[in-house]
């Protein structure tokens, strides 16, 4: 499967990127910003997801609220998200409806700032803190998503602080902040936009000219700190975090290169034999055969920056003690390291790879979203096309090398949320009733 | 509005006018055909040849509402436990075999039926098939997986007693059902019912539900009717047997009158809030108006339930409203994580706004909004093999009509302010509203007591 691309610079530094499917009269517009939380200054953690919110709420030309409201008048789905290193904004129309989401996203590009409030920016705040009760604070493990970063990039690095930001920053941004940030990143130069469906591509590229080549370039971005780091973390980190929770849960997490090189793809095969799906050697393990988890699963936080994560996660089963957990966990990666994936092993992974890609490209704003992404972070829209390639391209022998050199002792951090004084008994107690319960009709 | 300071940090630009829509490409949903085997079951085929994947779904009448009293969760067990080992396969071989194919099988049952659905590439589509049908109708139940199975599902339950949306979630359940309908215990069981559950209950269980007379087996992507009908005939049509006959879910509530319920969950710096009752069916003949109404009400970003409670208030960072459509009347409910010390004010907004929908009539630009955007997202709902076969499994769940999805779209646009406020006066019932919120009680005691809204009710987590 080849996904067709065509693509330009404006002048004005905006790239672009067309990807014509007519099979279904629907439309994805997709545009990546390449700025997320780790461009905030000190003192403005969470800066980067606040000014996403505030990009919903109007400009010059569009009322507050009103672009969610103009794209679902249209019949069209959309959002925005932020992460570590870049924020992106979508929607999804039917094909008629293109000039409006365009127009929409050229908009705000071009005259956020003119409709800004002090009023919007303190309603946002709030929601923002909401998001943070809701998301982290009052979810059992919640704090993981600023944990484990914080425990694997030292304090100076751009990926170490909290994507959703502290209440004392989110109180501390003001309308200047706002000005600031929308003048330095929010520009064509720092940005990529994705057409991807059903159009007529002379129209659409008259739309984009028209929209989008009369606003201005930005000025010089601050450069971010160094980002490169040892390969390893050399030596074993470990957190403990007494939480409201009844089930003890290890994070383990290894630093690895960074989204896009050889050593992330062989990181990612990696992950698939220890921890994607039923057949992974963690689910086998430590799930049916021991029975110390009750979920296990691995994953990347892909950044294409310095350097990346690879984590495995495993929640204990109640009875469970936390050694027997930890022991199992590590000897699983252990015995990858000492004698790498077999040859059914890296079929499973392969195979489960090939067709996750083909499956994630059914949609036209997955396929938009993979063309921003390769677009920002490479400028290389046409990766997508060899990515099943790359993967393919991954050796048994790059696996093992891989796991030497990046799942050793010394590249382990571990991230462990326990029970907290006080829940234990009543953890005990549960415990109790539910092993006995469980077992009294076996 | 324009702020002059901010404005001039950048020089503003003339905008170019807001632009129409160009002229709409029509759209149908995928043809589908149905076909009947010998021994009863029934085939609904789409082909849709966009890209070379094929997904399946076994519709079988064997969901949460067949569960006998006291055995809750037996449905959601036996349906996990299909891909835990066939008579051919062990639970180890079978995951790698079907992952080795780059497929998923998964198994699973909701309230009114369970799905065992597969997705492959076209070309594993007739081994990949083959291990899907052996799952169906050839699992052996391992003692050990099951039992496995149940801890996890006990483990599930411990976890959701920490999590605030989960409690509030279940408890509301209660707090809307009698306490003898199905509906008032987790899809799932509880940590009553589930350590019940036995191996021969649910070898039981399947024997008398799953089978092919309660069958639809759906079929959407790269192939062709004949191809899946063939695929069919060649590894299901030796499976034969009448499922047993069941009663219908009772979907009976739980008060008649309004009631505050506090479920404690302390130090909670956030409440999860809970407001409604029993709803409708799904085969009600007021669906469309219904969908409409929420949309309005709290379905889409732009309801008012959202705009006032986030972007009005900055109470929450989301309140949604919906109908959770079964075969016998699901909840109604208005939902939102609101901060401590703003909760009583946020109930006191969705109870206003309920009001408000059923007296006031609604605008025609919120009529239209509501409309328009169910009307254009429809194609986009369906893009992948998955959603499509999705898509035919609510049909055959619901008794839908075959042409249900070609009349969607002109039966939403249909929709009028009249119905809407009619539906809204007609189903949602503000003296029979169960108010649930689940938080910190030192916090939230007092300023629900000043609400006056029924007794306030004390609720513990489900014991077991």
């Amino acid at each position: 499967m080849r996904i067709p691309i065509e693509t330009y610079t404006l002048a004005n530094g905006l790239r672009v990127v067309l990807s014509e499917d007519r099979t279904a009269p629907i439309v994805a517009v997709n545009l990546w910003y390449h700025v997320g939380s780790a461009n905030e200054r000190a003192g403005r953690t969470g800066f980067a997801h606040l000014f996403e919110h505030m990009l919903f709420q109007g400009s010059a030309n569009v009322g507050a609220n009103e672009h969610f409201e103009l794209v679902q008048r249209a019949g069209g789905t959309l959002n925005g998200s932020t992460w570590l290193d870049r924020t992106n904004y979508y929607e999804t129309v039917p094909s008629n409806q293109l000039a409006i989401a365009l127009w929409l996203e050229a908009d705000r590009m071009a005259r956020l700032l003119p409709a800004m409030t002090q009023q919007k920016l303190d309603t946002q705040r709030d929601v923002v803190k909401n998001e943070r009760r809701w998301s982290v604070d009052n979810q059992p493990y919640g704090t993981w998503w600023e944990k484990l970063p914080a425990l694997c990039f030292p304090p100076e690095h751009p990926f170490h602080h909290s994507l959703i930001g502290s209440f004392e920053d989110l109180d501390a941004a003001s309308l200047e902040d706002v000005a600031g940030f929308f003048a330095t990143y929010y520009v064509p130069d720092n940005a990529v936009l994705t057409v991807a469906g059903d159009f007529e591509p002379a129209e659409a590229k008259r739309l984009i000219d028209e929209l989008f080549a009369p606003i201005p370039r930005g000025g010089p971005r601050p450069p971010l700190p160094p980002m490169t780091l040892p390969p390893t973390f050399g030596g074993e980190r470990r957190e403990i975090v007494p939480d409201d929770v009844v089930l003890s849960r290890i994070f383990l997490a290894f630093r690895i290169p960074p989204f896009g090189t050889d050593g992330h793809y062989a990181a990612s095969v990696a992950a698939a034999i220890l921890g994607l799906r039923q057949g992974s050697r963690l689910y086998r393990a430590l799930v049916r055969e021991r029975q110390v988890a009750s979920e296990v699963s691995a994953f990347t936080y892909d950044l294409a920056k310095g350097s990346d994560l690879l984590v495995l996660d495993a929640v204990a089963r109640p009875e469970t003690e936390l050694a027997a957990l930890e022991a199992a966990l590590v000897a699983e990666v252990d015995r990858l390291v000492a004698d790498g994936p077999t040859a059914d092993e890296m079929a499973r992974a392969m195979a489960l790879v090939e067709s996750g890609f083909v499956l994630g490209l059914q949609s036209a704003g997955d396929r938009a979203d993979q063309l921003s992404r390769f677009t920002t972070y490479f400028g290389a829209p046409e990766l997508v096309n060899v990515q099943v390639e790359r993967y393919r391209a991954v050796t048994a022998e790059a696996v093992h090398a891989f796991a030497r050199e990046r799942m050793g002792e010394d590249n382990r951090a571990f991230l462990i949320y326990v029970p907290k004084e006080g829940s234990d008994e009543r953890r005990a107690a549960s415990v109790e009733s539910a092993v006995a319960n469980v077992g009294a009709e076996g | 509005m324009t702020n002059p300071t901010l404005a001039a940090r950048r020089s503003p630009l003339d905008a170019p006018p807001r632009p129409e829509p160009a002229a709409p490409r029509p759209y149908h949903f995928p043809r589908f055909e149905r076909r009947t085997l010998d021994n009863g079951m029934r085939l609904l085929v789409a082909p849709v040849h966009k890209l070379p994947v094929v997904s399946v779904v076994a519709v079988v009448d064997a969901g949460a509402t067949c569960d006998p009293q006291g055995r809750e969760g037996l449905a959601q067990l036996a349906a996990h436990a299909l891909t835990e080992g066939t008579t051919s396969l062990d639970a180890v071989a079978l995951a790698q075999r079907v992952e080795r194919l780059g497929a998923s099988l998964d198994a699973g049952a909701d309230w009114d039926g369970a799905l065992v659905s597969l997705t492959t590439l076209t070309r594993h589509v007739d081994e990949a098939f083959a291990l899907f049908a052996d799952v169906l109708t050839r699992p052996v139940f391992p003692e050990r997986e099951i039992e496995r199975l149940k801890a996890e599902r006990i483990a599930e339950l411990m976890h959701l007693a920490t999590e605030p949306r989960g409690l509030a979630d279940e408890a509301f359940a209660r707090a809307v059902y009698a306490p003898d309908s199905r509906y008032a215990h987790p899809e799932g069981g509880s940590r009553t019912s589930v350590p019940a559950l036995t191996r021969d209950d649910v070898a039981a269980f399947h024997a008398a539900r799953y089978r092919p007379s309660a069958t639809t087996l759906v079929v959407a992507g790269d192939i062709t009717l004949d191809a899946a009908e063939a695929l069919a005939r060649r590894t299901l049509g030796d499976w034969t047997g009448e499922a047993a006959p069941r009663a219908a879910a009772d979907d009976r509530a739980a008060a008649t009158e309004r009631r505050t319920h506090l479920v404690a969950k302390a130090d909670a710096q956030q409440s999860e809030l809970r407001v409604g009752h029993v709803g409708v069916p799904r085969s009600h003949p007021d669906y469309f108006p219904l969908v409409v109404m929420n949309a309005i009400l709290g379905g889409l970003f732009n309801s008012r339930v959202n705009l006032n409670l986030r972007e009005r208030h900055g109470y929450t960072y989301g309140a949604h409203s919906g109908f959770d459509w079964r075969v016998q009347a699901g909840p109604f409910v208005v939902a939102s994580a609101v901060q401590s010390e703003s909760t009583a004010a946020a109930a006191r907004e969705v109870l206003s706004e309920i009001d408000r929908i059923r007296t006031e009539p609604v605008a025609p630009e919120e009529l239209s909004l509501a409309t328009s955007y169910l009307d254009g997202v429809f194609p986009i709902r369906y893009e992948t093999t998955a959603a499509i076969a999705g898509a035919l499994a609510n049909l055959t769940l619901y008794g839908l009509p075959d042409d249900y999805f070609d009349a969607y779209r002109g039966r939403i646009r249909a929709v009028t302010a009249a119905d809407v406020q009619r539906v809204a006066a007609e189903h949602l019932h503000p003296d029979r509203l169960q108010l649930l919120v689940a938080g910190d009680p030192e916090a939230l005691r007092a300023p629900l007591e000043a609400l006056e809204f029924g007794p306030l009710l004390l609720t513990e987590p489900e014991e077991g």
